[in-house]
């Protein structure tokens, strides 16, 4: 087997509290292969924050450390703040769980994607406008002519997630983090937009770490899950058997969702006695 | 009484119109929802009913009044939103604390500590979360602020524009939980935009489904349950959610 896309050992996230400094995220350890791993959790479990971790994107005064933090062969812990300017966008992209607050306010959503393009890419103006287009289509926007020249507060919810995923992917990155991308559209915008990054995983060999809160949605497209819970993993599963879940948390996860024929009347929450965020 | 009531509602952005003539009205205590296409123009309703889309035709009005297109204060004690975006709707500078009390100090209403603590343990958040800032938080934590936010000055509308979108499933069962017991104890009424169909048949008596800036069909809750949908893009987006297309020629 080929070596492996990305490796996480030991990973820890801290931020300074009143109470002294606190771990965010605990010494979190996986590999991740050119395959599609879930990460499912609680608010505040630090889902997002080991995304960023991975990217180097803790701002001060968190601190970031791990014993091992290597993608395709780089050690991300020792490349200058240049040098990771190099590899985000272009080899590795998150997709941010904020993402009207991620584009830049005062540039046309065209223009941005445009510029995403041009860093990866050298390609005659008409093209990189025929691309653009295309992406936008392709994440079902309608009306893409439109839609490229509006700034950002004249979008919609889910027509700014999926800006920010065409922006993400438009480049081709080797390694996809994508945070909450989809939890404003609905279920068959969703599946569309999904299936688009699905093909990506298959035909290009992106690898895909997908952070969401949507249980059935990660156990649908991932190959593998882990369920973290106030900044460790505390179950690691393949998708297929999420529904067979053990540790009490998911299973108590799985029975807050909602159903389509909702006879309930509260729907059961987890005991939060012990959550520990921070 | 009707507390929200739409006729003939047009909406536009400078040259562009994005709502077209549409009618409902949500009785007081109902809880009512808006579904559909992304884009479709469900936040632009309800940021005109809020006086944040000021180009309207038509007529809105709240609890029995006429909206003007100009701000009125006193609204904001008997109607209040919650943003589908909670990074963009809280202020950066303003610790959770501040954002809590404010509405409070603005509208000359005592007992403000207690208030914010009550508050925020009843959207489940700890105490120590209290001084924190916005990008302190996470998603979820801050989508809770922005709903504690909402509730502070006990407003008898609530316009809520996902208001759980953003967050986990098991928190999203605590606020819906919380936003049902209020509406029980307190007679609330509930506008809701949701893209999450089960939310609906847990939370919501009516939906209005939107499409393409109109709304295409007005279904009890119950349609969930049988798939009783008249228009194809219900019937779609019905069917897409995982409802069963079947379910109508079995009962
Ligand atoms: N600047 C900061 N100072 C202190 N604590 C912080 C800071 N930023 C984040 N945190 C805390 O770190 C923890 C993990 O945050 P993270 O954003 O990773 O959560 P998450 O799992 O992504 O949650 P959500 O599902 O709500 O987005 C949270 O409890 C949050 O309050
Ligand atoms: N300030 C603005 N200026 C111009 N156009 C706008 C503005 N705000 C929204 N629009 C446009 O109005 C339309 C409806 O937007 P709206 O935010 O109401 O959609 P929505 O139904 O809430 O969608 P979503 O489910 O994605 O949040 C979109 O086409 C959007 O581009
Ligand atoms: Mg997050
Ligand atoms: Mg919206």
């Amino acid at each position: 087997m080929s070596a492996p896309l990305l490796e996480v050992e030991n990973l820890r996230v801290s931020f300074p509290t009143p109470a002294g400094r606190v771990d965010v995220v605990k010494g979190l350890s996986f590999t991740l292969g050119r395959e599609r791993l879930g990460i499912v959790g609680e608010s505040g479990s630090g889902k997002s924050m080991t995304g960023r971790a991975i990217l180097r994107l803790i701002r001060s005064p968190g601190r970031q450390s791990a014993d091992r933090l290597v993608f395709d062969g780089i050690d991300l812990q020792a490349q200058s703040e240049r040098g990771m300017r190099k590899l985000r966008g272009a080899r590795i992209s998150m997709i941010m769980q904020d993402p009207k607050f991620s584009l830049n306010p005062v540039m046309t959503v065209g223009d941005q994607i445009a510029e995403a393009l041009k860093t990866h890419e050298s390609l005659a103006r008409k093209d990189v406008g025929a691309r653009v287009l295309e992406m936008l289509h392709s994440v079902r926007i309608n009306d893409p002519e439109r839609v490229i020249g509006l700034y950002p507060h004249e979008v919609s919810g889910g027509m700014g997630q999926r800006i920010m995923i065409a922006m993400m992917l438009i480049p081709q990155p080797d390694l996809l983090i994508a945070d909450e991308p989809t939890s404003a559209l609905d279920v068959s915008v969703q599946a569309q937009v999904l299936d688009l990054i699905d093909e990506l995983v298959r035909e290009k060999g992106m690898g895909l770490i997908l952070i969401s809160h949507d249980l059935n949605l990660v156990a649908r497209y991932c190959d593998r899950i882990l369920v973290m819970h106030a900044g460790q993993v505390v179950e690691s599963c393949a998708a297929a058997d999420l529904y067979q879940a053990t540790h009490p948390y998911t299973r108590g996860l799985l029975a807050a969702v909602p159903k389509m024929e909702e006879t309930r009347d509260e729907l059961p929450v987890l005991d939060r006695s012990e959550w520990s965020g921070t | 009484m009707t507390a929200i009531s739409l006729k003939n509602l047009d909406i536009s952005y400078g040259p562009t119109k994005v709502v077209q003539g549409v009618n409902f009205d949500v009785a007081e205590g109902e809880s009512f929802a808006l579904v559909g296409e992304s884009g479709s123009g469900k936040s632009t309703v309800l940021k005109a009913i809020a006086g944040l889309a000021p180009e309207w035709t038509g007529e809105i009005s709240v609890l029995g009044e006429a909206r003007s297109h100009t701000v009125d204060r006193g609204f904001a004690t008997r109607c209040q939103m919650v943003f589908q975006d909670p990074y963009g709707s809280l202020h950066p500078r303003k610790s959770v604390d501040t954002v809590l009390s404010e509405p409070l100090m603005i509208h000359g209403l005592g007992n403000r500590n207690q208030r914010v603590i009550d508050m925020l343990a009843a959207v489940g958040l700890d105490q120590r979360f209290r001084f924190r800032f916005p990008h302190q938080l996470s998603g979820g934590q801050r989508q809770r602020v922005a709903i504690a936010r909402a509730l502070m000055l006990e407003p008898k509308v609530m316009l809520l524009d996902e208001p759980t979108s953003a967050l986990d499933v098991s928190v999203q069962a605590e606020i819906l939980n919380l936003l049902k017991r209020l509406r029980r104890e307190q007679g609330l009424t509930y506008l809701m935009v949701t893209h999450n169909l089960p939310v609906v048949s847990f939370m919501c008596d009516r939906m209005a489904v939107m499409n393409k800036g109109r709304i295409v069909e007005i279904a009890p809750a119950s349609a969930l349950y049988d798939g009783n949908f008249s228009d194809p893009y219900s019937q779609s987006l019905y069917a897409a959610s995982g409802g069963n297309p079947d379910r109508k020629d079995i009962a």
